[in-house]
């Protein structure tokens, strides 16, 4: 370990500085900027102060030369959390695609879900931007997910990342619906130890989901590898026919139905063959990836 | 929240902008946001602050003030949603927004 | 003259004591009738309350015995920090304490000393504590803690030794009774760090002994303040001084320094002039420092939970056995803070218009610890080093003084901590401690007139260059920023300060705010720190996500 190998991480960058290092130079616009201070309309009732961008960034730009519509969801305002003008402009940005077919959607993940703040829009915010991401999947543009940031994809963003074509997640990164403390005050501590946090990462976080089968790209924390995964995404042939949904649906079903009495994401690890899976945790992406074991 | 605005004459100050705004800073917890934007018919600064921290006011005065004599800039709107950050943090955030949109 | 009285006590004691051991050795369940037996009303007894090692079970035990067969006694300990601790005085057990740093109890201490549940002798600076205990405060018993035992009674200490040589040697020197909860009793300890001629009583506690991870600061919470502060404090006084000797109290501005060395400290060309010779705990955060080449000797006063494997690699640095673990050791380590460093920084809680601080609180009694120790200019000191000598100069040339040297001790704080609490005040809070726990003096931590800089946000505050206490009080106040004390300033004086390089800004040191970003840092999180160390560093559950 050097100085050279510390590189510049996409887990601390803003959504902003995500995009500046994802997308080629220069080639980012933003659309809806914050100077148009399109900001919540119902925070003000709970004395929590509002983002001029209400927390997501949106525009487009040419990542490798191709023309991408471009999502980022800044995690650290309060907690990525979709409202109802976060939601809109995501929307908006994904119905605009209809009329100027990008190559590709990124969607930069980093949200806990439903911003409870805004209850009903909120819910209806990620119902609509599901219908939206399917109806641009349906017009053969591929919509890709990138997850990396501290909060992951939890809730009504983890049910969206489900909706893309395919995902580029880091081992900081996390997928899920309930969230850790939410299944351990449901279930009890001994099914879930919420503040486990090495069970956390080892349940929902990208190595697992990779090994699952539900992420195509497992990549390091930094920006170049995020980039170079996206890249490498943008050459997936787009397929969103009801033969491949099939596909999906079996393959998910084989799952349930192979890991069925797993407790723990090691044990299935052990079934997918891998020797030493207790020591996957500590294996650098690189390392996991020569590591071998039936897949 | 709390909602501040304040307007500082420059009659002797310049603001050159390398872009149309910048923003720094994100809403987070003991942390703030603060944009710059250019109003290129006026001279004078002003700020628009909405904070969740109440009864600071002298403690922003002293901060926005002391930001001009640092800068004397001219022609910005200054636009800020705070967390409670401390002034230090405030005052970070003024220099790293106004250093970008000017490239210093 | 007759003064064999307390050898004569002892034997009796361990006559009484036999009945519940076989030999030296004691079983859990006996452990407490033992006490009862062997320690007598009104004695001195110190029970290992260390920095990080506590001896647990015993402090239980003690916390058990009948207050009807044992009282009145005198705790001596250098940290309280267990329930236990305090349980002893509630239950009428002990009613004296002479102790250094109770941080972890400070506001069940205030509240008891407050109802006269427990008195206060004195709180003491670690050094002096264990000084006394070869004066007037020597135990009659002591409870102490170790890893290993023999067959024979030989302990073994370890990496986590800390207060224990001090507290044993006092302690059997002067007939008093050593008494220790061991973690295992095996055939051959890997060194003796205590002979078993000096131990009375054995016992395999149940559990380990407790431990606190005390120094581990996560890179991750490094903001760009403190990188900002940390910047200023490594151009403006380590790259001016070049310290080769120095000790960081425990904080996140420190660590941000520690994370700095390698690459801002690179670029100030500091490695191989300054920061060769550490006095510290084991912070994981200085691993890269290490990795990097920065450091040449690290001297420990204690562990720190997750670093056996990394230090026990470095024998150059480290103060490693021959058996091949570390061996620190608190009273020389602080020892060599006071004499052997060139430079200590640290932060505090509050400070007042002449500089004086203080982590007291109205209702907390946290104590001193180590810090008072290395936080002071050391006038006994007379060997010379560059990074003395210039402060001396700056110091007192020109007062008509005689030419001296001067340890650097820098403060380095920001302005607001907390929920926007201001850490500049007009008036200590130390001082109405003073009234409510009846104290002879207010618990000042750093006295103003020690402190040679003060390090905030908004800058460097040369206080050795001041030379009226008026310049001193301008030149505190015009760091302390937007604080009500920072706002009182008088502006023209503070100008003036700063026309004279006494208060200097970041500007006036060349550094650029937008500078301080985290990129800087060597490691931003705790598996950067792991990949530094090659995989040696084993951090705690609670550091890890994987």
């Amino acid at each position: 370990m050097n100085l050279q190998n510390i590189g510049c991480n996409y887990l601390e960058a803003s959504a902003r500085k995500r995009l500046e290092g994802i997308l080629d130079p220069g080639s980012f616009r933003e659309l809806c900027p914050p100077t148009e201070k399109r900001i919540s309309p119902h925070l003000h009732y709970f004395d929590i102060p509002v983002a001029f961008d209400d927390g997501v960034v949106t525009g487009e730009g040419t990542l490798d030369g191709k023309t991408v519509a471009v999502i980022a969801q800044e995690g650290r305002f309060m907690g990525g959390a979709i409202g109802e003008v976060h939601s809109a402009k995501i929307v908006g940005l994904l119905r605009r695609c209809l009329a100027k077919k990008p190559d590709a959607v990124l969607f930069l993940f980093d949200s806990g879900g439903v911003r409870l703040q805004e209850a009903n829009a909120g819910e209806l915010g990620v119902a609509e931007i599901i219908r939206a991401i399917l109806d641009v999947r349906a017009a053969g543009i591929r919509v890709f997910g990138l997850v990396g940031g501290s909060c992951g994809a939890y809730g009504g963003a983890g049910i969206i990342t489900g909706c893309c074509d395919a995902l580029a997640v880091s081992e900081e990164g996390r997928i899920g619906v309930s969230g850790p403390e939410v299944i351990e005050t449901n279930m009890g501590v001994e099914v879930f130890d919420s503040r486990d946090r090495a069970l956390v990462w080892r349940t929902f976080g990208g190595k697992n989901r990779y090994l699952q089968g539900q992420v195509r790209e497992l990549v390091e924390d930094s920006m170049e590898s995020f980039r170079q995964a996206a890249i490498r995404l943008l050459s997936l042939k787009p397929d969103y026919s009801l033969d491949q949904l099939e596909a999906e649906q079996k393959q998910l079903e084989e799952r349930a139905e192979k890991f069925a009495g797993c407790r723990d994401a090691v044990d299935v690890w052990r079934k997918l063959g891998y020797p030493s899976p207790e020591n996957i945790p500590s294996l650098t992406v690189a390392e996991l990836k020569s590591e071998g074991g039936a897949k | 929240m709390e909602h501040l605005e304040y307007r500082m004459e420059a009659p002797d100050g310049k603001t050159v902008a390398v872009k149309p705004f910048s923003l720094v800073g994100v809403v987070a917890s003991a942390n703030l946001e603060v944009m710059l934007e250019i109003v290129p018919s006026e001279k004078a600064c002003v700020f628009l602050i909405d904070t969740a921290a109440k009864g600071f006011e002298a403690s922003w005065q002293a901060v926005v003030r002391d930001f001009m004599d640092r800068w004397k800039p001219a022609g910005l709107k200054v636009s800020i949603n705070d967390n409670a950050a401390s002034p230090s943090v405030v005052s970070l955030r003024l220099d790293q927004a106004y250093e970008a949109l000017t490239g210093e | 003259m007759n003064a064999d009285h307390k050898a004569t006590e002892r034997r009796c004691r361990l006559e009484r004591g036999a009945a519940f051991s076989d030999g030296k050795f004691v079983t859990p369940e006996k452990m407490t009738a033992l006490l009862e037996t062997v320690i007598e009303c009104g004695d001195i007894v110190c029970v290992e309350g260390d920095n990080q090692k506590q001896a647990d079970f015993l402090s239980e035990c003690l916390a058990e015995m009948n207050p009807a067969k044992v009282n009145h006694l005198h705790m001596v300990l250098s940290t309280i920090s267990l329930g236990s601790q305090l349980d002893i005085f509630e239950k009428g057990i002990a009613d004296l304490v002479d102790f250094s740093f109770s941080g972890p109890q400070g506001a069940r201490m205030a509240r008891m000393a407050a109802t006269g549940k427990v008195k206060i002798g004195n709180i003491h600076t670690y050094l002096e504590l264990y000084s006394r205990y070869f004066t007037d405060l020597c135990p009659d018993v002591a409870c102490i803690a170790a890893e290993m035992a023999d067959r024979e009674g030989n302990l073994y200490t370890g990496e986590n030794t800390e207060d224990t040589p001090v507290i044993a040697e006092a302690t059997a020197f002067k007939s008093g009774l050593v008494i220790a909860q061991v973690n295992k009793i095996v055939d051959k300890v890997p060194r003796v760090d205590i002979p078993a001629g000096w131990v009375d009583y054995i016992c395999g506690s149940p559990r380990p002994f407790h431990l606190e991870p005390l120094f581990t600061r996560n890179p991750a919470e490094v903001t760009e303040i403190m990188i900002l502060m940390a910047m200023m404090t490594m151009k403006g006084i380590y790259a001016k001084y070049l310290p080769r000797s120095l000790n960081h109290g425990v904080g996140f501005n420190t660590a941000a320094i520690e994370l700095l060395l390698p690459t801002y400290g690179e670029e100030l060309g500091l490695k191989g002039r300054a920061c060769l010779h550490w006095l510290l705990n084991p912070h994981p955060t200085m691993i890269p420092a290490i990795e990097s080449g920065f450091v040449k000797t690290i001297y420990t006063v204690g562990s720190e939970i997750g670093m056996r494997d990394y230090i026990n690699t470095k024998p150059d640095i480290f103060p490693i056995g021959p058996d091949g673990s570390m061996r620190s050791n608190r009273a020389f380590g602080q020892m060599c803070g006071h004499y052997a460093t060139d430079m200590f920084i640290g932060a505090s809680l509050q400070i007042d218009p002449q500089g004086n601080s203080s982590t007291a609180t109205a209702d907390r009694i946290a104590g001193f610890g180590g810090a008072p120790n290395f936080g002071c200019d050391p006038r006994g000191r007379r060997h010379c080093s560059p990074a003395w000598l210039l402060a001396g100069k700056e110091s007192y040339e020109g007062t008509g003084a005689p030419p001296r040297g001067r340890r650097l001790v820098v403060q380095i704080v920001e302005t607001f901590h907390g929920k926007m609490e201001p850490t500049f005040v007009e008036s200590l809070d130390a001082w109405e401690l003073q009234k409510k726990a009846g104290f002879e003096l207010p618990p000042i931590m750093v006295y103003g007139d020690d402190i040679t800089h003060l390090v905030t946000e908004e800058g460097i505050a040369n206080l050795l260059l001041c030379r009226t206490p008026e310049e001193r009080e301008q030149a505190v106040r015009g760091v302390a920023g937007y604080t009500p004390m920072g706002l009182a300033r008088d502006r023209q004086a503070v100008e003036n300060l700063r026309d004279r390089g006494i208060i200097q800004r970041a500007e006036d040191l060349g550094i650029r705010k937008n500078q301080a970003t985290r990129d800087l840092l060597a490691a931003r999180n705790i598996k950067d720190l792991v990949r530094w160390s090659d995989g040696l560093y084993n951090p705690p559950a609670k550091f890890r996500n994987w």
